[in-house]
């Protein structure tokens, strides 16, 4: 595994003329392992909650392939996702659903894994398109991976390539369905498979560069 | 000293009246601006279901304590800035705990949850999270100035530093207002206004699309849903405030809530037509437009 130097355990001198150690991998990064975390005790408020959930549905503006430019017009007067409680945060910190929309290269995976992983509890991810199902027109591909479903928890995949952005509207209503059904439990899935997760993502990614949870 | 303990629940009744109407109110108006797009935009309830979610989110990381401190300091910015100005003037009820200097306190508390924030945004340790609130306490500043200019015109224009006062020497008709006895001081301050409502052209600070997206990048789940709150009650409390020295104040509830719409909807209305600023060129056309005007009104009073 090759290590950019940047990521290296160095010695620093500070402006003062103070010599510090930094690992920045343990210093940058919360290595704490992720754990499960269990719904709340009373069902009418899990059942509150997961109301709000489905009624709130938060999505990182993180576009990885073609399909993209199919989730811009939700936002434009035509489809308008905002009427049904859909809105697209800028940060992974306050999202709540990662669309991999179209194909995903490895390259590209090791950012979509960092994004999903500073994601809070309970996040949910919609594989959009044919190529997060069985790599569709890539299929072939070196640096594309085939199956999304082996690197993170998919909840709900909507098939097509391109799907229209109907499509996208209808998939949204699925998945609302199944957080309101208390299905949308990928991230504590995540958590209980982590090492089968984490070798299928070891498997293609070959500079991890990076802890082996980012928070 | 006699302390009036009934005026506690009357003042969280104002604060519970307030937070509703202001999630109504944030909604209404981000319905007017969709509508402007043509689009339909969120349900009227949509900031209601947000804030359950956030608040219903299981994990939440901290990145130490004035992380933690500052929603709570952006909160508290906003409850204070409510409580010591009375809501509805003449009003036992919700006169809250308004005294003879709290024009002082409340120009103090405009400015209160934003330091707090800075001090929060800043410990995230996220760069966005430090350019957006270098960004955002530099149009601040700027903006509060032809308000701060304003106040001191009205205060002596009155002769008082007590809201309550100045309200009552506005009673008696329309043209009794500061609008019209003292314009320079509100044009001042209503640009003023503009700065500090995070709406367009001045929202250069919270855009998604600048640094994505300011100090809250790394806020979520319940300090998320801390600051939303505020969000609901801070821009009705600066309202109030405004509507107090400069609108005659309100007589019930009617009143007050057609008084705080209006006053939004200039900032609605203005952040529909015009593009955003950059933080440089907003501080130029602060300094340029509203700051001598604000002179100005001193001059004349």
């Amino acid at each position: 595994m090759a290590m950019k130097p940047e990521l290296m355990k160095r010695m620093v001198k500070g402006p003062d003329g103070l010599e510090f150690e930094v690992e920045p991998l343990r210093d940058y990064y919360c290595e704490a392992p992720p754990t499960v975390m269990p719904a709340a005790y009373i069902k009418i408020v899990e059942d509150l909650f997961n109301w709000a959930r489905a009624e709130s549905i938060w999505i990182l503006g993180f576009g990885t392939g073609c399909g993209a430019i199919e989730m811009r017009p939700l936002m434009t007067p035509r489809f308008d996702a905002y009427r049904y409680g859909v809105q697209w945060r800028p940060t992974p910190r306050q999202a709540n659903l990662f669309i991999i929309s179209g194909y995903l290269s490895t390259k590209t995976l090791k950012r979509a894994i960092r994004a999903y992983e500073q994601m809070q509890n309970p996040k949910y991810v919609i594989g959009l398109g044919s190529c997060t199902i069985n790599g569709g027109m890539y299929w072939d591909s070196y640096n594309t991976i085939k199956r999304l479903d082996d690197y993170l928890p998919v909840d709900l995949y909507i098939a097509g390539c391109m799907p229209r952005p109907e499509a996208l509207l209808s998939g949204f209503m699925d998945l609302k369905k199944l957080i309101r059904a208390g299905k949308g439990e990928g991230a504590n899935k995540y958590v209980e498979n982590f090492d089968w997760y984490k070798a299928n993502q070891k498997r293609v990614i070959h500079d991890w560069d990076m802890p082996d949870y980012n928070w | 000293m006699s302390f009036d303990w009934m005026k506690i629940p009357y003042s969280l009744l104002t604060l519970f009246i307030v937070v509703n109407y202001g999630f109504l109110l944030n909604a209404l108006i981000q319905k007017i601006g969709a509508r402007v797009g043509r689009r339909h935009g969120i349900p009227i309830w949509q900031n209601y279901v947000d804030m359950i979610k956030n608040y219903g989110l299981r994990s939440s990381i901290t990145h130490g304590v004035m992380f933690y401190l500052g929603p709570v300091f952006r909160l508290s910015g906003g409850v204070g800035l409510l409580l010591f100005v009375p809501t509805i003037y003449g009003s036992y009820m919700f006169s809250n705990l308004s005294f003879a200097g709290d024009l002082i306190l409340a120009l103090y508390f405009v400015f209160f949850g934003t330091l707090g924030m800075a001090l929060g945004a800043g410990e995230s340790g996220h760069p966005h999270a430090a350019i957006g609130i270098t960004r955002g306490l530099s149009q601040m500043t700027a903006a509060e100035l032809p308000f701060g200019l304003a106040v001191f015109s009205v205060a002596l224009q009155y002769q008082t530093l007590s809201v309550t006062e100045i309200v009552a020497a506005q009673q008696g008709g329309i043209l009794n207002w500061t609008l019209f006895t003292n314009p320079l001081a509100v044009t001042a301050a209503m640009l003023g206004f503009l700065g500090s409502m995070m709406r367009p052209p001045f929202d250069v600070v919270l855009a998604p699309q600048e640094i994505p997206i300011g100090p809250p990048t790394e806020y979520h789940s319940s300090y998320l849903a801390l600051m939303q709150t505020n969000r609901a009650i801070f821009p009705v409390a600066k309202i109030v405030i405004y509507m107090n020295l400069f609108f005659g104040g309100a007589d019930d509830w009617l009143t007050f809530c057609f008084k705080v719409f209006l006053i939004y909807l200039w900032s609605a209305f203005v952040g529909v037509v015009f593009p955003r600023f950059r933080v440089e060129q907003s501080i130029r056309w602060f300094l340029v437009w509203a700051v001598p005007l604000g002179v100005l009104s001193i001059v004349v009073v």
